[in-house]
């Protein structure tokens, strides 16, 4: 699967848009990510493994809740940096 | 104190928008403006380990991402970030967890542990690093006291951007004693190293509650701790400002010596390193709707040099009026020089300074971003 990173966490992945995804869950999902990137999750998921306030994620066009969602090698995970400004 | 009075002078500058660091020729007239560095994170505090005189540890988040701490030992040139930054304890199953919103207060350890580290959070958390900053722990005795949700309150209890551990003072003398500072919740001690806390706010009003001098609930805005005379503490409160000898076991309310048209109410505090008895301070109106700005729009810098027997305004190179400040309570500080600078940043982006303790003040820089805290340091020549 693939896996599209908004610019502010691209430091993170040497400024990649898109990385390759590994998991049966997003929680699995970002559990790679976080082992090759170190620091990304806690940027965009909190110590209570909630989704920060800013920060939405999509699996193909579905807003994800829940990292516990399953995910499939075909998905596109989209996440998001959304209403922040000012 | 030898070491950074031998090193040109450096004002760490956290803002909204990312840091600058402004240097300083030897004579402190001239100050070059570095940065942004991180431009765009919401920096809270940038300070400089006073122990080794050249790490520098960074809080900041973003807009979008999370809270963070960056470190550098190249003095700003590279930075890694927190292994693994502050964060609560994940809750148990139908517990209400909590979560690190922002990093607020850095504070180096006691000069005999290298390497620790205090974090104050918001909400309010206290963290401990011994690895110099790449991985933090909580202090257990605070997040967890069985008295913590009392103490801290809740949510609706703190300031606008959530509520703030502070003011994190170690006592030089004793590693295990420490303060901390919280808004809200008050003063609060350990001298166990912080497995248990006990509130220390006798004496302090709280008016904004029903009993005017609670035990606790208290709503200190900076809280300093003298290090030649570390039984003296200073408080510039929400309801005042205050000193108080732990001999006397209380705090006493200094500010009201202030001029009454100008008042005691600001955000921060800061002391002279050499001389226990005197302090600075930036008055602000907190009046009816609390417009926190400079009182009828003419700032000034109020110091003491009797402990809070009187004081004396020093507002000489300042806008005369129709200046509109507001200092936040990490944006005061004092160097190590003789005479000691005194510098203070507003949320308007600008830095001023003063270098004969109570001649005329200059403006350091303008221009930038809404700034948050500023820091006297020094680094190498």
């Amino acid at each position: 699967m693939t896996v599209s990173i908004p610019s502010p966490l691209r430091s993170y992945t040497g400024g990649t848009h898109i990385v390759e995804g590994y998991g049966a869950t997003l929680a699995e999902v970002l559990a790679d990510l976080n082992e090759r990137y170190p620091g990304f999750r806690f940027r965009i998921v909190t110590e209570q493994d909630g989704i920060r306030r800013h920060i939405k994620i999509f699996i193909n066009e579905e807003l994800v809740r829940d990292l516990a969602d399953k995910v499939q090698d075909s998905d596109a995970i989209h996440i998001i940096c959304a209403l922040s400004g000012g | 104190m030898k070491r950074t009075q031998q090193r040109k002078p450096v004002l760490l500058v956290s803002t909204r928008k990312g840091a600058f660091i402004l240097r300083g020729d030897a004579s402190r007239r001239t100050w070059t403006l570095t940065g942004p560095l991180f431009l765009g994170h919401v920096v809270h505090h940038l300070v400089l380990d006073s122990r080794d005189g050249r790490t520098l540890l960074m809080a900041a988040r973003t807009g979008h991402l999370g809270p963070t701490v960056f470190r550098s030992t190249d003095f700003g040139k590279s930075w890694k970030e927190a292994e693994r930054p502050p964060a609560f304890r994940k809750a148990g199953e139908g517990e209400q967890g909590r979560v690190v919103d922002h990093v607020f207060w850095l504070a180096p350890g006691h000069a005999s542990e290298p390497g620790v580290w205090y974090a104050g959070t918001s909400p309010q958390g206290l963290f401990r690093s011994e690895d110099g900053g790449m991985t933090w722990e909580g202090v257990a005795g605070f997040n967890e006291h069985p008295m913590n949700g009392k103490w801290t309150g809740g949510p609706q209890d703190g300031t606008p951007d959530g509520p703030k551990l502070h003011s994190i003072l170690i006592d030089p003398r004793n590693a295990a004693h420490m303060y901390i500072g919280m808004s809200s919740g008050g003063v609060f001690e350990t001298t166990d190293k912080g497995k248990d806390w006990r509130p220390l706010n006798k004496g302090c009003r709280a008016d904004f509650l029903p009993t005017p001098e609670p035990e606790y609930g208290h709503d200190p805005h900076c809280v300093r701790l003298h290090p030649l005379q570390p039984d003296r503490l200073y408080q510039q409160n929400h309801c005042g400002i205050y000193r108080m000898d732990r001999s006397e076991g209380r705090w006493v309310r200094i500010g009201e010596k202030m001029p009454k048209k100008v008042g005691d109410i600001g955000f921060p505090i800061v002391l002279h390193p050499r001389d226990p008895d005197t302090a600075w301070v930036v008055p602000m109106d907190g009046g009816t709707v609390w417009p926190r700005v400079s009182p009828d729009g003419k700032p000034a810098v109020y110091v003491t040099r009797n402990a809070g027997k009187s004081w004396a305004r020093q507002d000489k190179g300042l806008p005369k009026n129709q200046a509109w400040w507001t200092v936040k309570r990490q944006a005061m500080t004092a160097d190590a020089h003789d005479p000691v600078g005194i510098y203070f940043a507003t949320t308007g982006g600008e830095v001023w300074g003063n270098r004969t303790e109570g001649g005329a003040w200059t403006c350091v820089a303008r221009h930038l971003p809404e700034i948050y805290s500023l820091e006297a340091a020094g680094f190498p020549g």
